[in-house]
């Protein structure tokens, strides 16, 4: 038995380097270059209220980053790559503390110490 | 019959390691891909904090040209997809193509670089130099941070031509090329991130 799962590990282990293929590349590229686009657009011809247009922004640059991901490092859940994703995971969780707990605090810092408004 | 087991198991276990010593180094240039994520995290943090401390002075409103970014952008986005199709190449082992694609990803890079030195060179000329406030620090320390890590990217490229013209598409170049893969990708990454919370919200 752990014979067998020693070969499939031979077959498929590469440290999580997969190696994709023209139609990945192609389609990301395309992806990307949407996603780029319609931002650049909104703002640059004025297609959508101020509101409307930081949630398109913001939505297009999450969606882009996800294109990168699958299609360009080839990211998946398969099991080869958990401790990938793991880390990533682990990563993204520590950079929203980050960002989001020091906007949060110097916003309040600024608030009481009377600062702009 | 117990005894060709246990060689083939042996022989196994052998070629495994083997084959795995280029995918632990590959993981282990994600993790400090990892890592490089929160040096970005804290620059953008402070970015966000000081995002409209422009103390009288000039306003990222005034300077960015939105035209310019999204040539900039263009550069490093086609970037991305000309090293993906120079990686194709480089595992089915054919290196003229490979060396083409890297070339085209070199020169795009290179040109992205001399626009953003064109861009900070004019922002001075504007009056907006690191010392003018503490938006535009925050600005040169993040987009030039970002910069650099183009630059180290590019020195590598070359490195690595070096490399392949010295020992051609060995197993050593291919783990070499598939590291400066992953980093150059990502640095494509975090210019997505760059481009909308600098200057798209920034001229909103």
């Amino acid at each position: 038995m752990s014979n067998h799962d020693q070969t499939l590990d031979i077959q498929h282990s590469h440290g999580g380097a997969a190696h994709g293929s023209v139609k990945e590349y192609v389609t990301g590229l395309i992806f990307s270059i949407v996603l780029t686009a319609l931002p650049f657009a909104a703002l640059m011809f004025d297609l959508f209220s101020a509101p409307i247009t930081l949630i398109v922004i913001l939505l297009c640059a999450i969606a882009q980053i996800f294109v990168q991901l699958i299609f360009f490092l080839h990211m998946n859940s398969s099991s080869e790559q958990l401790w990938n994703t793991t880390s990533a995971v682990f990563i993204v969780l520590i950079v929203a503390i980050l960002v989001v707990g020091s906007i949060w605090i110097i916003e309040h810092l600024n608030h009481n110490m009377l600062m702009g408004h | 019959m117990t005894t060709a087991h246990h060689d083939a198991l042996i022989d196994t276990h052998h070629e495994h390691e083997h084959h795995d010593t280029g995918g632990d180094t590959v993981f282990g240039f994600w993790i400090y891909i990892m890592s490089d994520c929160l040096l970005f995290a804290t620059l953008f943090a402070t970015y966000a904090v000081l995002s409209s401390s422009f103390a009288g002075q000039i306003t990222a409103k005034e300077l960015f040209d939105l035209n310019f970014v999204l040539g900039e952008t263009a550069l490093l986005l086609f970037s991305s997809f000309t090293f993906g199709m120079a990686m194709l190449y480089a595992n089915k082992k054919q290196m003229k193509g490979m060396i083409a694609w890297l070339c085209i990803t070199f020169l795009l890079g290179l040109s992205f670089l001399g626009m953003e030195l064109y861009e900070f060179y004019h922002f001075s000329h504007e009056g907006a130099t690191p010392q003018t406030s503490a938006y535009w620090s925050a600005f040169y320390a993040l987009v030039a941070t970002h910069g650099l890590h183009v630059f180290a990217g590019l020195i590598w490229m070359l490195v690595l031509f070096a490399h392949f013209k010295r020992d051609g598409i060995s197993e050593e170049n291919l783990v070499r090329l598939s590291c400066l893969s992953l980093f150059w990708h990502f640095l494509d990454v975090i210019w997505i991130c760059v481009f909308t919370v600098v200057y798209l919200m920034g001229v909103m």
